[in-house]
């Protein structure tokens, strides 16, 4: 999937569907490649577990970030940049946009929509089946036509990121293929990959997969600072 | 489910369908799971005016035998205090939702603890306590639900599940349990004699003080026979221990991690995680304080839930603490670091 992938990439869908863990690994990913990357945290919505929260690791790996000015501090105020906008209008590097939940979430890139639909892009719609209110095609394809209609742009493919976070089996992944299948049916789009955690990767059978390491998670499932001596 | 969702959609299963709230970071999601979810399900959502109206608005509907549910983070809940005042002096069951934040005023929307004492001790004005539960994980705050309606009810007195934000907006599996919710008989509610009963009154007051210190006296009885059966705590590898260190919510999670490397390193530490925060688990610490060398006690705040962990150990032993505040979470290293510094000083 990565190689094919426009120099804008958009990660929109439902609440806690596992957007920004996506984002960080694609914007890694590329850095790896050779690529220039800049992470747009589009994120107006929700205050936590957001892209901006790598910001320090990722400049460290040469990645731009770029998020709403008070990102990451108590005041609670959904105010975009002008840098965010010249990242969507640039076409010399390669750009990453974490968006909010839902339509809620989506409102911050209406105001990009012009930028965007005047360029190649690819706008991807994350799924994750044990997330509730999009636990069915039906559910999962009614928030993205909202989300489409408030963000006036037009996903192009569903990432399916469905995941028990780390309860997740290689059986839990399984059994929302047809759910993947369902949603792609329902919303005209096609699958771009199924998203996987790294270490389940090799036992699955699927095709069209993406391996990713889980970033986001609390900071007592983080590898503990080794100054302890 | 993210812990706020969780929390809305276990206490619809327990049969709450009547929810009145008001937003603020970070416990919004609870009021947002409610009022997607309340008119699918015939039940009653209503954000207030403010958060003064909504837990008078529970006030009312505990009042008329319903399972009723207001949800705030810190601030919010300091506006409640007067209506918790009433609700506990009318002998009334409910569940209060505190997800924290930093404090004190405005404070922060950080993961907090810093309202220990205010849940413990002063929720509001006169003689009076609550239930305060204070789960660590996502599937605990399911299970925790039903059981502090349960009791609230049993007791006839308030309950408060005391969350933080890093409980509320983080996500875990959980598993619902499928269990029917059979409303209990309350004799007492206000909802309607049908000139087939006397008519009930709900009231806190009372025109000569005799009358009310009897009352007062009568629920303290009451509170009696929860502190004696309901306290509820978590103990881990405290049997050896020389170090234990004592964590509630989230906070029990970074301390449990903490143990485990000072167990590797050849400390013998051990981990004593208060579930109910009132009634508190104090014969627990007490028995610990025999057998242990010294205390930690680790909160987001500058030291609250301290207090209690000495009175409990009661002068036998070291009580040492460690806390970040204003929204700043201890780190695992740190807590460690800790436990090797009192280590250094026990052996």
């Amino acid at each position: 999937m990565i190689n094919l992938l426009n120099k804008l990439t958009i990660i929109t869908g439902h609440y806690g569907s596992g957007k920004t863990n996506i984002a960080v690994n694609l914007a890694l990913d590329l850095k790896k490649m050779g690529k220039e990357v800049i992470l747009v945290d589009l994120d107006i919505v929700n205050p936590y577990f957001r892209s901006a929260d790598f910001t320090e690791e990722l400049e460290a790996k040469g990645i731009e970030v770029s998020a709403p000015v008070y990102a990451n501090t108590n005041l609670d105020i959904p105010a975009l940049t002008a840098a965010i906008g010249q990242a969507i209008v640039q076409r010399e590097k390669y750009v990453i946009v974490d968006v909010g939940g839902d339509d809620a979430g989506a409102a911050a890139l209406g105001r990009y929509s012009e930028d965007i639909m005047a360029r190649d892009y690819n706008m991807f719609y994350v799924i994750n089946r044990y997330r509730y209110l999009t636990r069915d095609a039906e559910e999962a394809a009614e928030i993205l036509s909202e989300i489409e209609l408030m963000g006036k742009v037009k996903a192009t493919g569903i990432l399916n990121n469905s995941n028990l976070s780390y309860e997740t089996s290689v059986e839990d992944i399984l059994s929302c293929a047809a759910y993947a299948e369902e949603v792609s049916q329902e919303t005209g789009l096609p699958i771009a990959a199924h998203v996987i955690r790294k270490d389940l990767l090799a036992q699955c059978p699927l095709e069209r997969t993406y391996g990713v390491d889980i970033f986001v998670k609390p900071v007592w499932e983080k590898k503990q600072d080794s100054q302890d001596s | 489910m993210k812990g706020n969702e969780a929390l809305a959609e276990a206490a619809i299963r327990s049969g709450c369908r009547h929810f009145f709230g008001y937003p603020i970071t970070p416990q919004t999601e609870v009021a947002a799971y409610m009022a997607k979810r309340m008119p699918k399900i015939g039940g009653t959502y209503m954000q207030a005016e403010s958060e003064v109206a909504a837990i008078n608005m529970i006030l009312g509907s505990a009042s008329a035998g319903v399972r009723a549910m207001t949800s705030s983070s810190s601030p919010g809940i300091s506006l409640k205090g007067e209506g918790i005042s009433y609700i506990a002096g009318s002998d009334l069951p409910c569940l209060i939702i505190n997800v924290q934040r930093g404090g004190p005023g405005l404070g922060g929307i950080q993961p907090s603890q810093a309202d220990y004492w205010q849940a413990t001790k002063a929720t509001g004005h006169g003689d009076f306590q609550i239930l305060v539960f204070a789960p660590s994980t996502v599937q605990e705050m399911v299970d925790t639900v039903a059981d502090a309606y349960d009791m609230a009810e049993k007791y006839r007195m308030p309950a408060m599940i005391l969350a933080d934000g890093m409980l509320g907006q983080m996500m875990e599996p959980v598993v619902f349990e499928d269990k029917e919710y059979v409303p209990a008989e309350k004799p007492w509610a206000t909802n309607g004699h049908g000139f087939k009963r006397e008519r009930n009154v709900t009231n806190t007051l009372y025109l000569t003080p005799n009358e009310l210190e009897k009352r007062v006296v009568d629920r303290f009885k009451r509170y009696e026979i929860v502190k004696e059966n309901e306290p509820r705590v978590e103990c881990l590898g405290t049997e050896d221990a020389d170090i234990i260190v004592v964590a509630y919510g989230a906070t029990s999670r970074i301390v449990k991690s903490a143990v485990k490397s000072a167990r590797e390193q050849g400390i013998k530490a051990g981990v004593i995680r208060p579930i109910t925060l009132w009634p508190f688990p104090d014969k627990a610490i007490a028995a610990a304080a025999d057998t242990a060398k010294a205390f930690l006690c680790v909160e987001m705040s500058m030291g609250q839930m301290v207090d209690d962990v000495r009175l409990a150990v009661n002068g036998k032993k070291d009580v040492h603490f460690f806390g970040r505040t204003g929204g700043v979470i201890p780190t695992p290293a740190e807590v460690l670091e800790q436990i090797k510094k009192i280590a250094g000083g026990v052996k």
